[in-house]
Order: C-alpha cells, then sequence, then structure tokens
C-alpha cells in the first residue's frame, strides 16, 4: 500500500507542477483552502491522519476494481470479435468446466481478503479515539448548525452567508457567518446532536462523516495537520434547505486560538452581562 | 408440439371484449401486456422528473425550481415511481407475467384473479403517489420530501402535510400488490410446472422470478409493519420514531433498510435473468454452468438480507456492526462474480449475433460490472465514511439501477417483442436507441463519481462553484438518455404502424425455451394440452 501511496504523491507532485505552479507561486503565503477544486477527479486533499489512511486505501481499491473491470471488458471484446458468427460459425456445446468454475469462485475470494484487511484497519483506526485536546459539540438545526465548546463555556450558531453578501473570495454556499476555530495538530472530538430532524456532519478534508440524530450523542474526532479554512455540507437530506447549512472549520495556530476563545469568552461575558443588565 | 400449437391458433380469437378483457382480465399475457402499458407511462413520468433534476442542477444555483424543497419532492417521487412503478412492474408484472407460464408450460398463473387484483392495485397505489405530489407536504409546498427513504423524522415532523400520508399509503398499496403477485409466481413456479419440467430444467429467468418473488414475500412485510408505524407516529400519537418520548429514528432506518436491500435485487435479479436468456440463445449456446447460475441468484438473494446496515455506516452504529456489515457485504461480491464470468463462458466458444437484444445484454454484463465494483468499494465503511450520501452513491446506483436494471428490460423488451405483439421491432431504431442510451447513461453518471469523490452531496437543489463542471456534462448525458427514451417511444409507434410479422421463433436455434414452440403473438390460451418436457 505504501508503494501506492508514494506512486500517488509522484503524480499528485506531478500534476501539481503541471497545473497549479503559476498560482501556488503567487499565493506563497495564503493558507490553506479545503473545498472542491473545478473539474476535481478524486477526494479533496487530505488534511488529517485519517483522510490520507482514507486517500491511500481508496486509492488502493481502485487500482483493484478497475483493473477487474478492464479485465472483464477485455474479455467481453475478445469474445465478440473471436466468436461472432462470421468468424465462428459453429458454436460449441461447452456448458461446464469445474475447474475453472472452482477459479472463478475462490479468486475473487483472496481478491476480498486482500480488500478486507486494509479496510478493517482504517475503520478501526477511525473508531480509535485518542485523548480529547478540544471537544466541541455541534448541533444541527433546521437549517444551520450551533457549536458549543463546553469547556471554554463557548456558544454560537454558524448560518450560511447568502449569496448577495458574500465579500470577494468568499465561496459561494460554503461561508458561514461564525466559522468553528480549533488549533492545528491537536485532537478535536466533536460530538452530535440534533434538535429536529436527522443532520449530518460532514468535513471532507478530514475524513469525518456522522449523522447528528435527535435523542442521541454522537462522537467522531479529527485532527487537522494543516491551518487554514476548510468546508463541508449536510450530508443527511434534512428538508427545504439541506443544501444551504454548510460546515466551516477555521484551522489555525495554538495562539491564534487562545486568543480567539479569550474574545469569545469575553464577548459572552459581556452579552450575559448586557442580559443580566437588562434584567435587573 | 407443432400440432398442438395449430390447435390452439384455431381458437385464436375466443376472448372477451372490451372492459371484460381488460379491467376483469384474468389472463397472463393480458396482464402482462398492461403491467408493461403501467410501467411504461410510469417510466415516462419519472424520467420527465429526472429531466427537471438534471436541469436545475445543469448550473449552479437555483434555475428551475424556486424553492428547494420541490426539488426534494422531485428526488422523492422519481425514486419511488422507478423502483416501485417503473423497474418492479416491467420485470416482474411484465415479463414475469407473460414469460414465466409459457416458459414453464403452464396454461396460466395459479390465481388469475389475485394477477387482476395484484395489477390493478399497483395501478391505485401509483394514483396515490402522483396524488401525493399535488397535497401540502412541507410547510409551503406541495408533495412529500423526505427521500425515497422517508427517514424519520424527517418523515414525521418535518413533513406536516397530508402528501406523506398519501406516499406512505401508495407505498401500502404497491406492496400488497407485490406480495400477491409474489405469492402467485411462487405457487405457479412450484406447482404449475409441465411434465418434465424439473426444478433444474427450468430456464434461467424462471429462477430468477423465484428467487425474487422470495424476496419480495419476505421482505415487504418488513416494509408494511414499518410504513404502519410511521403511520401511527404521523397520525396516532405512537412514538415509534420519536427519541422525545423513547422511540429512536434509526430504528426506522434498520427496519426499512432490512426491506430496502432485498428490494435493490428484487430489481436487479429479474435482469440477470433476461440477460441470460439472451446471451444463450444469441451465442447458440446452453448457459454455461447453469447451476451455479441458478444457486448464485439464490445465494445472492440470502446474503441480501444480512448486509441491510452497510447503507448506515454514517449513521452512528458501533465499529463492531459496522464491521460485520463489511464482511457480509462483500461476500456478495463472489456469486456476482460468478454470474459475470459464466455470461462471458456463454459467449466463449459460441456463434454470436448481436441483434438489438443481445447489444443491450452485453452493454448489461460491461455496466453492471462498473456498477458491481464501485459496490465493492462502498461495501467498506472505512471509505464509505467519505463516500455516504455523496454522488458516488448515486454513480454506483445508477450503475446497477439505470443501467443495470434499465438496460435488462430494454434486452427483455427487444427479445420478447416478436413473440408478445408478433411484430419485427426496428433493428435500425432499436440500435439507435442502444446507442443513445448507452452513450447518454455514462455520459450522465460516470462523472457522478468524480463529484462524489470530490465531496458534492446528493438530493442538493443547488451546489458550491467547484461542482458545475461534471454537473454539465452529466445534465447533457442526461439529455441524450432522454432523447434515447424518445426513439424507443418513436420505434414503438413504428412497429405498430409498419407491423411486420415476426416469425414463431426469430432467433433461430439458440432460443431453446418454450415460449418459441408457440405462435408469435401466441393465442389467448396457451398449453391446453401440456407439453412434455424431455
Amino acid at each position: 500500500m505504501a508503494i501506492f501511496h508514494r506512486t500517488l504523491t509522484v503524480f499528485t507532485a506531478l500534476a501539481g507542477l503541471f497545473v497549479s505552479a503559476p498560482a501556488w507561486a503567487e499565493d506563497a503565503a495564503k493558507p490553506v483552502v479545503g473545498m472542491a477544486t473545478p473539474w476535481e477527479l478524486g477526494f479533496q486533499d487530505a488534511a488529517s491522519p485519517i483522510m490520507r489512511q482514507i486517500t491511500e486505501f481508496h486509492t488502493y481499491v481502485t487500482i483493484i476494481i478497475t483493473l477487474i473491470a478492464l479485465f472483464v471488458l477485455g474479455l467481453l471484446i475478445y469474445v465478440m470479435v473471436r466468436f461472432n458468427e462470421k468468424r465462428n460459425p459453429e458454436p460449441s456445446r461447452t456448458s461446464h468446466n469445474t475447474p475453472i468454475e472452482v477459479i472463478w469462485t475462490v479468486v475473487p475470494i483472496f481478491i476480498l481478503v486482500a480488500i478486507a484487511i486494509p479496510s478493517f484497519r482504517l475503520l478501526f483506526a477511525q473508531y480509535d479515539f485518542p485523548k480529547a485536546d478540544v471537544e466541541i459539540t455541534a448541533t444541527g438545526n433546521q437549517w444551520y448548525w450551533s457549536y458549543e465548546y463546553p469547556d471554554e463555556g463557548i456558544s454560537f450558531d454558524s448560518i450560511m452567508v447568502q449569496d448577495a453578501d458574500l465579500k470577494p473570495g468568499q465561496p459561494r454556499l460554503l461561508t458561514v457567518n461564525n466559522e468553528v476555530v480549533v488549533p492545528v495538530n491537536k485532537n478535536v472530538i466533536v460530538g452530535l446532536k440534533s434538535n429536529d430532524v436527522i443532520h449530518d456532519w460532514a468535513m471532507p478534508s478530514f475524513g469525518v462523516k456522522l449523522d447528528a440524530v435527535p435523542g442521541r450523542l454522537q462522537k467522531t474526532w479529527f485532527r487537522a495537520e494543516k491551518e487554514g479554512w476548510f468546508y463541508g455540507q449536510c450530508s443527511e437530506l434534512c428538508g427545504r434547505n439541506h443544501a444551504f447549512m454548510p460546515i466551516a472549520v477555521h484551522v489555525v495556530s495554538q495562539d491564534e486560538y487562545d486568543s480567539w476563545v479569550a474574545k469569545q469568552k469575553a464577548a459572552e461575558l459581556d452579552s450575559k452581562g448586557k442580559v443580566a443588565a437588562i434584567e435587573k | 408440439m407443432a400440432k398442438t400449437a395449430q390447435a390452439e391458433a384455431a381458437h385464436h380469437d375466443e376472448h372477451p371484449y372490451g372492459v371484460t378483457r381488460w379491467l376483469f382480465s384474468t389472463n397472463h399475457k393480458d396482464i402482462g401486456t398492461m403491467y408493461l402499458i403501467f410501467a411504461l407511462v410510469a417510466g415516462v413520468i419519472g424520467g420527465l422528473l429526472s429531466m427537471g433534476m438534471r436541469a436545475e442542477l445543469m448550473e449552479p444555483g437555483m434555475q428551475i425550481f424556486s424553492n428547494p424543497e420541490m426539488f426534494n419532492v422531485f428526488v422523492t417521487a422519481h425514486g419511488l415511481i422507478m423502483v416501485f412503478f417503473m423497474v418492479m412492474p416491467s420485470t416482474m408484472g411484465g415479463f414475469g407475467n407473460w414469460m414465466v407460464p409459457l416458459m414453464i408450460g403452464a396454461p396460466d398463473m395459479a390465481f388469475p384473479r389475485m394477477n387482476n387484483i395484484s395489477f390493478w392495485l399497483i395501478v391505485m397505489a401509483f394514483t396515490l403517489l402522483v396524488t401525493s405530489l399535488f397535497m401540502p407536504g412541507a410547510a409551503g409546498t406541495t408533495g412529500a420530501g423526505s427521500g425515497w427513504t422517508v427517514y424519520a423524522p424527517l418523515s414525521t415532523i418535518g413533513m406536516p402535510g397530508i402528501a406523506m400520508d398519501f406516499a406512505l399509503l401508495s407505498l401500502h398499496l404497491a406492496g400488497a400488490s407485490s406480495i400477491l403477485g409474489a405469492i402467485n409466481f411462487i405457487t405457479t413456479i412450484f406447482n404449475m410446472r409441465a411434465p418434465g419440467m424439473t426444478l433444474h430444467k427450468m430456464p434461467l429467468f424462471v429462477w430468477a422470478v423465484l428467487v425474487t418473488a422470495f424476496l419480495l414475500l419476505l421482505s415487504l412485510p418488513v416494509l408494511a409493519g414499518a410504513i404502519t408505524m410511521l403511520l401511527t407516529d404521523r397520525n396516532f400519537g405512537t412514538a415509534f420514531f420519536d427519541s422525545a418520548h423513547g422511540g429512536d429514528p434509526v430504528l426506522w432506518q434498520h427496519l426499512f433498510w432490512f426491506f430496502g436491500h432485498p428490494e435493490v435485487y428484487i430489481l436487479i435479479v429479474p435482469g440477470f435473468g433476461i440477460v441470460s436468456q439472451i446471451v444463450s440463445t444469441f451465442s447458440r449456446k446452453p448457459i454455461f454452468g447453469y447451476l451455479g447460475m441458478a444457486y448464485a441468484m439464490v445465494a445472492i438473494g440470502v446474503i441480501g438480507f444480512v448486509v441491510w446496515a452497510h447503507h448506515m455506516y454514517a449513521a452512528g452504529i458501533s465499529v463492531n456492526t459496522q464491521a460485520y456489515f463489511v464482511f457480509a457485504t462483500m461476500v456478495i461480491a463472489v456469486p456476482t462474480g460468478v454470474k459475470i464470468f459464466s455470461w462471458i463462458a456463454t459467449m466463449w466458444g459460441g456463434s454470436l449475433r448481436f441483434d438489438t437484444p443481445m447489444l443491450w445484454a452485453i452493454g448489461f454484463i460491461f455496466l453492471f460490472t462498473v456498477g458491481g465494483v464501485t459496490g465493492v468499494v462502498l461495501s467498506n465503511a472505512g471509505v464509505d465514511r467519505s463516500l455516504h450520501d455523496t454522488y458516488y452513491v448515486v454513480a454506483h446506483f445508477h450503475y446497477t439501477m439505470s443501467i443495470g436494471a434499465v438496460f435488462s428490460i430494454f434486452a427483455g423488451w427487444y427479445y420478447w417483442t416478436p413473440k408478445m405483439w408478433g411484430y419485427m421491432y426496428s433493428e435500425t431504431l432499436g440500435k439507435i436507441h442502444f446507442w443513445l442510451m448507452f452513450i447518454g447513461a455514462n455520459l450522465t453518471f460516470f462523472p457522478q463519481h468524480f463529484l462524489g469523490l470530490a465531496g458534492m452531496p446528493r438530493r442538493y437543489a443547488d451546489y458550491p462553484d467547484a461542482y458545475a463542471g461534471w454537473n454539465m456534462v452529466s445534465s447533457i448525458g442526461s439529455y441524450i438518455g432522454f432523447a434515447g427514451l424518445l426513439v424507443f417511444l418513436f420505434s414503438i409507434v413504428y412497429m405498430f404502424a409498419k407491423k411486420q410479422k415476426a416469425a414463431a421463433n426469430p432467433w433461430g436455434a439458440g432460443a431453446t425455451t418454450l415460449e418459441w414452440t408457440l405462435p408469435s403473438p401466441p393465442p389467448f390460451h396457451t398449453y391446453e394440452t401440456l407439453p412434455r418436457i424431455k
């Protein structure tokens, strides 16, 4: 598998040289933006160890299935050319051949085992929860996400910015008013809840996707390895504005994260203080 | 045999007319014909709905639909119509009714009156579903927009209007219709085979219908139970799927997919049967590995009942449960592989003719392989984490359904058209139809793999601009496919206008099943003297 991954890395690097070299040179200072690119053929770039493993495994399986599909196509073309009415006017009457039947039953089993072993390794890695550095709770609502940082006492709603209000450079349907902010290279545990119907918190660059089911608290985790903005979208049909409740995560350095937390806390206290003052 | 056929032809005209013949029909051929007409009408409506969706998705932004909920309604109706009112009525209701009695040498189905009820129930069910499109659904819109999977609580608190109840009752009726049909097929196949027609001599299409009938009989009652619970949740204050009162939304998913996964085999297994008949006929060779082929379908049917939660990897089921379902799902690839390789081995050494039915069958074999191998990818919970509910899944199941099941239906249509109607179809139109559909379907669905990998979620009325390119290609592909459908409709009109008589067996020595021993079209009543199979 390592070899496939390395091959893929080389190809990606080469493709990168040809396709995006000028853009890369211009925006060297620009942080990563985790979203799909036009005419993309594969996964979005991985920004977490799990997504790297998913990409690697997917490449491996895709190579296998492509070979199988081409093998079947090759056989079909061969029989169509070799055994058509003109070239083979007298059909054979063969309808049994035990050895070949055994082969095409047993060989697929071996291929499946070769897929299953790394598949299970990946699956269990996804559920191998590390010790949390940051815990957040995301709650699905029709049609926006609410976030809570229980340890820091921060909470806010994250609502999609309408097309008309987008600033230049902000991606349509993905930009929100309040992004989730997390520190880079830290384990983030995301708890998922829902206030109405089932939603799904998905972040392609991190390899994360989990339903937010009413009445349950379910958990997933990620460890973002790059600073930047990362975008995902609700991935379980939830009604009218299903396509309009994006997920945006801003990955920052620990220092920036700390100052963000301090600012949020102050704002939270401030607003609570104001509420208290009004109530008096 | 020839004598019997002639004697029967003499009685050809002894059949009722008008309402008595069609509304009260108990004749398997007439009921089969009505099922085919019904499926054609439903298929055109379902196809038009998908055209609406593809037109909306051709460019980013909202163009066709003023309200995104209406898009969800289209998605839902397209799915339900294609599954319950197009594929099932054409393969089981249409070809099954027409061909099973003819192929096993039975005079008719075991329960002809029940056959009539099955058909008219599905018409009622379709009427309810179409009516639901115009009933109040989610706030401010009409129609049920829950997806064909009807997940609670979107289908309970999310769809307050009566449209959802109409859709659920429609499913109830369609389910009842299919259960009655399944009982009819099982009884017919077990009890009414002609002398000498042992189970292991039955044509593979009959095996396919038998396996499918068992899948229907065992899975649809579960759906019926589940939608009853949903209806009482919606209307009578129960809380099976309401977490606030002790229920669980995930319970719905388990019940639905316990039905839903066998359902996808219900859609495709009859296609396996049709393709087997055609490949054998046009290779002028008996099917290779007959027993393996028959029992591969049985195995697919059995395993199909124990893999349902692979649709739920993102629902939050435990990691060990996921590991089991990964394993079980992968096992299905083995009997499926046996079928693919046996079809190729049937052609191997044969004397192949490429008439229209054979084109569809070969197209089916390759494209079903493509849909099958992406199924192997999706079976892995680890990678499904990224692909669940994206367009990759849409591409996968349209390769197996829209291309697989639909190609097998068209294959069956062209194969049995001379027998059913007594007229030859136009080869030229049939081939144009094939190539338009083949190019159109591939252009529509192959790019959706890329969209899914890049993360585009399914059931989206609008999408980020990065997905624009492949969506444009996909929409253009769907228009080409629809043009193919128009050619198909024209070819039917053309055939009935041209009235080019078909021989009893237009396919020659390769067509060995019983229906080709009868005149084309067969008389109203067949096998008044039972054939004897050596």
